[in-house]
């Protein structure tokens, strides 16, 4: 369990924790039988992510990546959003040990789903930014 | 280095000064070659045949049915293989139970690859190996049972001497893992009934690197490594003589004051659950209730997973482990905790907290004071969160 200071510091104190009322998407991966699950909310104004908050049942690795990564989407576009990957958010933590790369897919993972939900939520934005695309 | 509060004591003790006392000379004042004929190394090997007495000793049999070995996982995988091996002729079916350690388990897994057949048998919600499941497995094919006294995860203590006398009556061969119990309860290997035991040192206060395999006179077994003719022509290499001696310490030490430190253990051990259980709602105890050994104490948290209590507890200067997958690098969680029916998600969320010698009330009442608000944080965070 060699972690790095940054994700100690993101696991002790995660940016970002909580629920959205009403938000715009929501994202829930992983499973709990794996043991770990994380539920992403946004809240998306003008194709810009203005909020987002995540609640994570995991480890050490997963919650430090949870809060990474609600960090860098936030006050991004859509589209820029889509372009963090898991290992961007290792790279910001300072690395995470080997075993734990994966755990840091879960937190990519999340932003994705949650976008999709938003741009399920309303096709009309969808049919937009495609059209800018 | 700050005072840690070391509650891990099922994965390792500190070896007790005394026996490091009884170590030192063996390293570079008496450091002659048991096996050598002069005076010098003659005194070498008088030392390691009155280590071997009280190891004897520590579990009531001869002394000529002790060899050293390099700590528990050696004796397991000597006393498996060197039976199977050994009664070949006779049949191929090993049994063992879902809940071994790793060192039983992965050596019969190697067995499988090399033509034996191993029955993994069940446990109830306890850990208690099912009995009547073990008596219906035994075939004319069955040479050997291999089922650990105590658990290291759940601490449940297994009814050994009603298993013995089911083998007994096959003419089955009984092996024994009692590395969480030799030091900590009375073995006897009698009373137990079983022809061949493990026992690793630094388990209960002895040095690391130094265990022993107990084998009954007669039973057949095959060397376990190829050699001079050290330890009975059974295990080659020159003896390891400050471990040996360390182990002996350990025994003789072991066998005065076990009883009364079990017995503050587990005053601790109840003392650290009623604290936990009265601060914490919905957690759960593992393993028996009773037939448990005194300083395991193993709880499922619901709605947090493991890894991230244990690195909370960590910063606060408390060393514990977990049953979840995270924290022991594996993809899923403790096999005993599902062999005892707790659903995968709870077993990520598992504690154990394993009390020894050196553990007092203050230790425990931090423990109690520290891990409330630490799963209240995580469950905080946690989309099951209450």
């Amino acid at each position: 369990m060699a972690y790095s200071d940054k994700v100690m510091d993101h696991f002790m104190h995660p940016r970002n924790v909580g629920k959205i009322e009403n938000p715009d998407g929501v994202g829930k991966v992983g499973n709990p039988v794996c043991g770990d699950v994380m539920a992403i909310y946004i809240k998306v104004k003008d194709n810009i992510i203005v909020d987002i908050k995540f609640e994570t049942f995991g480890c050490g690795a997963a919650i430090a990546t949870s809060s990474m990564a609600t960090e860098l989407v936030k006050g991004k576009s859509i589209e820029e959003a889509l372009k963090i990957s898991n290992t961007v958010v290792a790279e910001k933590l300072d690395g995470l040990p080997a075993n734990k790369l994966h755990c840091s897919l879960l937190a990519e993972q999340g932003i994705k789903a949650a976008i999709e939900d938003y741009k399920l939520r309303s096709p009309n934005v969808k049919a937009q930014s495609s059209k800018r695309e | 280095m700050s005072r840690v509060i070391y509650l891990d004591h099922n994965a390792t003790t500190p070896t007790d000064t005394r026996v490091v006392e009884a170590m030192g000379t063996y390293f570079n004042e008496q450091y002659a070659n048991p096996s050598s004929i002069y005076k010098f190394a003659q005194e070498a090997n008088e030392a390691k045949e009155i280590a071997r007495d009280k190891v004897a000793q520590i579990i009531g049999a001869k002394p000529n049915e002790i060899v050293f070995t390099s700590g528990g996982t050696e004796a397991d995988n000597f006393a498996i293989k060197g039976v199977a091996f050994a009664n070949r002729n006779k049949g191929n079916h090993i049994i063992t139970s879902k809940i071994e350690h790793p060192a039983v388990l992965n050596t019969c897994k190697w067995l499988e690859k090399q033509g034996f057949e191993i029955t993994y048998i069940g446990v109830d919600k306890y850990g208690i190996v099912d009995l009547d499941e073990l008596a219906s497995t035994i075939t004319d094919k069955t040479i050997l049972i291999t089922i650990m006294h105590a658990n290291n995860e759940i601490g449940t203590i297994e009814p050994i001497s009603e298993m013995t006398k089911i083998a007994k009556q096959k003419g089955v061969y009984f092996h024994t893992d009692a590395v969480q119990t030799v030091g900590k309860i009375t073995t006897d290997v009698n009373e137990l009934g079983v022809d061949l035991l493990s026992l690793s040192g630094h388990k209960f206060y002895g040095p690391k690197g130094i265990g022993a395999i107990y084998i009954r006179k007669g039973t057949k077994i095959d060397s376990f490594i190829h050699g001079g003719h050290h330890e009975y022509n059974r295990r080659a290499g020159t003896e390891n003589m400050p471990g040996i001696v360390g182990l002996g310490k350990a025994c003789e030490i072991a066998i005065k004051e076990r009883e009364t430190d079990e017995k503050r253990i587990k005053i601790l051990r109840d003392r650290l659950y009623n604290g936990i259980a009265a601060a914490i709602p919905d957690i759960i105890l593992n393993g028996h209730p009773k037939h448990r050994i005194a300083g395991t104490l193993n709880i499922c948290v619901k709605y947090v997973e493991g890894e991230s209590m244990l690195l909370n507890l960590d910063l606060e200067g408390i060393a514990a482990s977990s049953g979840s997958a995270c924290a022991s690098g594996s993809l899923e969680p403790s096999h005993v905790l599902l062999a005892i029916g707790v659903a995968p998600e709870l077993a990520h969320g598992s504690l154990r907290f394993s009390m020894g010698h050196n553990n007092t009330e203050a230790d425990i009442d931090r423990v109690i004071e520290v891990l409330p608000p630490i799963v209240k944080k995580l469950r905080a965070m946690s989309p099951f969160g209450k």
